[in-house]
């Protein structure tokens, strides 16, 4: 194997001769330009720098890097260099490379200070939460034109979404369910037990699982589901353009688009969430019937006592909201979301994160709300 | 320039820059999209693939970049053992390194930086210092004439300048072969100009042979020595050799009409 030869020697005449013999490539590991540049720096400077090359047998990429910090400092001191020496495809690669002048647009690498993120990242919030209030304004505006029927969306889109975020979503909510309500009788008859009030264990479990757990749980598993789906495939669209298609076709995405999908979760939802009731009692059954002795027709018996209408109704009513909050930060994030891979990403990131955070914060209202009302 | 990885490559003796394609069939499951394409890629050759659209123009460019495998026949690049698809995975892999790849749209990775995209094929494969790598995305970018925009995200660029720096990825790893999928598409005619200025000045100072996918007849004839010419209709190629001389001597009306872009037909 040749080895990469190196020489540099100043001629009486103040010549700077550069000798590059050898395989100069990088697997064979090349010399630092260190040593020729501070050649070059010493006092007095080289009148010119010259190459020979003539024993030369290969080349690539590090040979170029090598002559370019080369020419970069004899550029910055001025002084000549004649590049006659050096192999054709060298020469006319590094008048390429130095063809078009560095960018003066580098950014610098100092981070900003404290005070100014913290400034930037107040005004993105407020930003972001204007944003999200226009959306939510145009979604409202879009639903008088659905009543009248001037909405202008596929019916098979929504088709479409009813059969993903409904039928598609009935395995994933009935096995959490049904494990939740077996959780939650399993915890209660441990405690009721001791007090020998076992057969309470179906109103703590019909109660619970209608008001709030069931439709919670079926919140947060449809967010998941279908609102991380919405965000990427509304990102996707809108970094292929197909958003803006719409636009300039005078289609508002949000008939097109956000309608039939909010449509679709605001109707399934409660239909999720009845089904969740149900699995959710057969959990506590379950329970019931192998631990504590309870005999399938007393838990019915003592669920029908307990659990009133207003209960199923109220757990109903947070589910179709929920769709509707699911629907809404999934599809916003979506349409809003910035047009790289990274971004569709984010996009699904924070529709599941703003959709779980304003699940659990409706419910605090209601749950106050109904307080209050007495329900 | 042969490649930076020969120590590494030591299943192939020396630099492979020609592809053999023969009695190629290519398929999507049982629907055939091309069959019966014979050709030979020259070293140092600026090697088109035209053809209308929908012929499968880059159905065969994912097909000599391994991306695909054949149906049917043997793709051969010079100096490997035997066909693509017949050699060993490790081998494959050695061979694919010596390959640069332009896609369509850049393809660049949205979450790097140029810099971080050019050096990532580096990072991976090439046994230098961080330090040289730097050194080295720097001289690639500044090849595009890109110099200064290490720092800039992809989604912060124009898209000319996107394709440019897609190219100076295909180019990390000094490529014996360069592909391009439609290098000018959405280009203004003079970036256009620039980038096929550049493919022929890469040919001739890094002596790469260059596979070209395209249907711009400018481009075509300014860069083109050799070529392959698909029909959609027949599903194979129906010429080959210089797009000039296909130009002045080829008597059949379907390529005359695209390299004439459809005068020589209307005429007829």
């Amino acid at each position: 194997m040749k080895q990469v030869d190196l020489e540099y020697a100043r001629g009486p005449d103040g010549t700077l001769r550069v000798a590059l013999g050898g395989d100069w490539k990088l697997a064979r590991g090349l010399p630092a330009p260190k040593g020729v540049i501070e050649e070059i720096e010493k006092s007095p400077p080289p009148r010119r720098v010259i190459f020979e090359t003539g024993v030369l047998a290969g080349w690539d990429s590090g040979l170029l890097t090598f002559l370019l910090s080369v020419l970069s400092r004899c550029a910055q001191l001025s002084v000549e260099v004649d590049r006659l020496g050096l192999p054709e495809g060298v020469r006319s690669l590094l008048a390429l490379a130095t063809a078009v002048p560095a960018s003066a647009g580098r950014r610098s690498s100092k981070p900003e200070p404290v005070l100014a993120r913290v400034g930037d990242a107040a005004i993105a919030w407020w930003i972001g939460f204007c944003d999200t209030l226009a959306f939510i304004g145009e979604a409202f505006l879009s639903l008088p034109r659905l009543f009248t029927g001037k909405a202008r969306f596929r019916r098979s889109d929504f088709t479409l979404a009813v059969q993903d975020c409904g039928a598609r979503s009935l395995p994933i909510v009935a096995l959490i369910n049904l494990l939740v309500g077996l959780i939650l009788a399993f915890v209660g008859a441990i405690e009721l037990r001791r007090f020998g009030a076992q057969i309470y264990v179906a109103d703590l479990v019909g109660i619970g699982m209608l008001r709030d757990i069931a439709p919670i749980m079926t919140g947060i598993i449809v967010t998941g589901r279908t609102g991380a789906s919405f965000a990427a495939e509304l990102g996707a669209m809108e970094a292929n353009q197909e958003i803006d298609a719409l636009r300039t076709l005078g289609i508002p995405p949000m008939d097109f688009l956000v309608l039939p999908r909010l449509l679709a979760l605001c109707l399934m939802m409660p239909l999720l969430c009845l089904y969740a009731d149900l699995l959710g009692i057969a959990g506590g059954l379950v329970v019931a019937g192998s631990m504590l002795d309870i005999s399938p027709m007393q838990y019915l018996l003592e669920t029908k006592r307990a659990v009133h209408l207003n209960d199923l109704f109220l757990g109903l009513f947070m589910s179709a909201v929920f769709g509707v909050l699911v629907a809404v930060t999934g599809c916003m994030r979506g349409i809003r979301s910035g047009r790289s891979a990274s971004a569709v990403g984010e996009a699904t990131t924070s529709a599941v994160v703003t959709g779980i955070v304003s699940i659990v914060v409706a419910t605090a209202i209601i749950t106050a709300i109904s307080y209050v009302l007495g329900i | 320039m042969s490649s930076v990885f020969e120590k590494r490559s030591n299943g192939i003796d020396g630099p492979p820059s020609k592809i053999k394609v023969s009695d190629l069939t290519m398929a999507y499951g049982d629907s055939v999209v091309m069959h019966n394409l014979n050709f030979t890629v020259h070293e140092r050759d600026i090697f088109i693939i035209m053809g209308g659209s929908g012929s499968g123009k880059s159905t065969l460019l994912r097909h000599l970049v391994g991306l695909q495998e054949p149906a049917q026949g043997t793709i051969s690049y010079q100096g490997t053992s035997a066909g693509f698809w017949e050699m060993p995975p490790s081998e494959r892999e050695r061979l694919l390194r010596r390959f640069g790849v332009l896609y369509q749209g850049g393809a660049l990775w949205s979450s790097m930086t140029l810099a971080e995209n050019v050096s990532l094929p580096l990072q991976e494969y090439a046994a230098v210092d961080a330090e040289e790598i730097s050194a080295l995305a720097s001289l690639k970018l500044a090849l595009v004439g890109l110099s200064g925009f290490e720092d800039y995200y992809p989604s912060e660029i124009s898209g000319g300048m996107t394709k440019r720096a897609g190219l100076a990825r295909a180019l990390a790893l000094d490529p014996d072969i360069l592909f391009f999928d439609e290098p000018s598409a959405g280009l203004d005619p003079i970036s256009s100009r620039r980038l096929d200025d550049l493919i022929r000045d890469l040919r001739d100072s890094l002596r790469t042979t260059i596979v070209v996918v395209t249907h711009e007849l400018a481009s075509i004839f300014a860069i083109g020595n050799n070529s392959v010419f698909l029909d959609a209709q027949s599903k194979t190629m129906i010429a080959s050799g210089n797009p000039k001389q296909l130009l002045a001597e080829s008597k059949d009306p379907r390529v005359l009409a695209f390299l004439t872009r459809g005068e020589e037909a209307s005429r007829g």
